[in-house]
């Protein structure tokens, strides 16, 4: 029996090992790649382990046309898209938790359709909007549409820990005369950190890494965000794989220290609706 | 419950913010993209566009890409969407063991889904380069499964599988928290009464743990059915929809007819026929599983 369950255990950890590498093994060769020369890019055969491995291409990303800049504009658009999702979202929640008001269900249930509705049908549309409002080539066009496309989910989520939150501590603010908005700043946003959190780390890393609609809306080389100056990095230098991916690195290391350092939250982000029911 | 609700104009003040943001990018799109799904869209002056009725319709009936794209989305769902969830499963199974580096090995399978899809496709691209890619290198040369380098990306079929293979390995890490979180809010003392009985692990797999699971699927399930027809960056990034458009799927397709050749209207005609798709599917899957999805 013991014997049985010994083995059973090695099983289950070279599985798991077997998956992890077939995870990670483009991961690294990415990483070895970013460290080569570019003779050594299309080498035959291909070596994990660099010959000369030079920190050169992360030199020449981090210096090359304005990467800087790209990167300062993707921490503009995501700083402020979470920030605004945050205050907007939390709010309609509240609303949507504490009060009752003409056409709530009606909302609700347009928040809902909205849910189902893939961001990418609104593209076009919303190219015409931008264009009409002068938003085309502006970090805030992006900022805006953000927004919009994190609304409905963030208010799902927070709404739901909104009416987890007792009643009787909002009493007691009544009694002393506190109004709605001392009520929402003062005693619900501190309880809910940890959903404040989780909410804020997703709709950050949206910003920072979506593509689709940076990509329509801005032509100007100096307004890039990472995505979209990555793939445009490759577009230009199309052998220099070793760029490419030095420059990916710095877009991607971020995130990843990110979702090591804040891992609790993330994961119950991901699991918030799925196993309530 | 209701009568416990404030009555307050104020509220107002709470719902405003969000509202404005979100009818203007979000509500008004949805609408004009209908509104011109029905007209030969003029970009230049919008107000000279021509009522064509339901002729974009019409003619994506018509138009053989549209059916490509529209069997490359299907192929791409039908393949993606059972991998990841039976490979997501599996490997959540695996970690729920009493097991030492859970964390580790959850963070290893995570680190493809936070990667965004853009760089990960650029990676795709350089692994399955046709004369120096790796996968060619150990295929041939180290496993020597194959007698010849591979043009994967040159070939509609190789390339698709390209593609797919991606969203696969991108997503199951995806699958697996989510079968994770409902595997450990199966009660332990189920499990041990199981035991006790004298189940069989696999027996108890299939008899208990798989119908507790059943909400967790459906959720699963649609969400990935619906990301499966969004399936767009790789695509776009690793063919572009090429060779002569045999890779392209639906909303490549509508891509390059809004921003490529500028035909709004049948752009927006063919994101209308999406929506319809997703729309369908997942109201025929709440139908099956029975009950409305907790977002």
């Amino acid at each position: 029996m013991r014997k049985q369950k010994f083995l059973l255990k090695t099983v289950v950890y070279v599985l798991l090992l077997l998956g992890a590498t077939i995870t990670t093994i483009p991961f690294l060769y990415m990483v070895s790649t970013s460290l080569k020369g570019q003779t050594y890019v299309f080498e035959v055969p291909p070596k994990f382990i660099p010959t000369d491995p030079t920190l050169q291409n992360f030199s020449d990303a981090w210096n090359s046309n304005n990467f800087q800049g790209y990167f300062m504009n993707s921490v503009f658009v995501s700083v402020l898209t979470t920030v605004i999702v945050l205050i907007s979202s939390s709010m309609l929640a509240f609303a949507f938790a504490r009060f009752h008001f003409r056409g709530k269900r009606f909302l609700f249930m347009i928040i809902l359709l909205t849910l189902m509705i893939p961001g990418m049908m609104l593209i076009i549309p919303q190219f015409i909007l931008a264009k009409n409002l002068g938003l085309l080539n502006n970090l805030w066009g992006l900022v805006f549409v953000y927004v919009a496309m994190n609304i409905a989910v963030n208010t799902f989520l927070l709404r739901g820990f909104f009416e987890g939150i007792p009643r009787e501590l909002e009493d007691a603010t009544r009694i002393d005369g506190g109004g709605f908005f001392t009520i929402f700043f003062k005693v619900v946003l501190p309880l809910s950190k940890p959903a404040l959190a989780t909410v804020a780390i997703f709709t950050f890393l949206f910003g920072w890494d979506e593509f689709v609609w940076a990509v329509i809306s801005i032509n100007e080389p100096e307004k890039y965000t990472l995505p979209v100056a990555i793939a445009t990095f490759h577009g230009a230098h199309q052998t220099q794989w070793g760029l490419v991916f030095a420059a990916s690195l710095f877009a991607i290391f971020p995130v990843i220290l990110a979702f090591v350092l804040l891992q609790k939250h993330f994961i119950k982000g991901l699991t918030a609706g799925s196993v309530k029911g | 419950m209701e009568k416990d609700l404030y009555r307050s104009k104020q509220v107002i003040f709470f719902i405003l913010p969000a509202m404005f943001f979100f009818l203007a990018f979000n509500t008004y799109p949805i609408l004009k993209a209908l509104q011109m799904s029905f007209y030969q869209w003029n970009i230049l002056m919008p107000s000279e566009s021509e009522f064509i009725g339901f002729d974009n319709y019409l003619q994506a009936m018509k138009d053989p890409v549209f059916w490509t794209s529209l069997k490359n989305s299907i192929i791409y769902t039908t393949v993606t969407v059972p991998s990841q969830m039976v490979l997501g499963l599996f490997v959540a199974v695996l970690l729920d063991q009493s097991i030492k580096g859970k964390a580790f090995f959850r963070t290893l399978y995570y680190l493809p889904v936070i990667t965004s899809w853009v760089v990960v496709s650029l990676l795709f691209k350089y692994l399955f380069n046709s004369q120096a890619g790796l996968i060619n290198y150990i295929l041939k040369d180290f496993l020597h499964i194959i007698p010849s380098y591979i043009n994967w990306l040159q070939e509609p079929g190789t390339a698709l599988a390209v593609i797919m293979l991606l969203g696969i390995w991108k997503g199951v890490g995806w699958s697996m928290v989510i079968f994770l979180a409902a595997l450990q809010n199966i009660p332990e003392d189920l499990k041990e009464a199981a035991t006790i009985d004298g189940a069989s692990p696999i027996h108890f797999f299939f008899k208990v743990t798989l119908p507790l699971l059943k909400p967790t699927i459906a959720f699963i399930s649609i969400m990935l059915i619906i990301g499966g027809f969004n399936v767009f960056i790789s695509v776009l990034l690793i063919t572009g929809g090429g060779p002569l458009q045999k890779t392209e799927v639906l909303l490549t397709y509508m891509y390059n007819q809004g921003f490529g050749n500028l035909n709004f209207g049948y752009g927006a005609a063919l994101s209308y026929i999406l929506g319809a798709i997703i729309f369908i599917i997942s109201a025929v899957q709440m139908k099956i599983f029975n009950k409305p999805v907790d977002m």
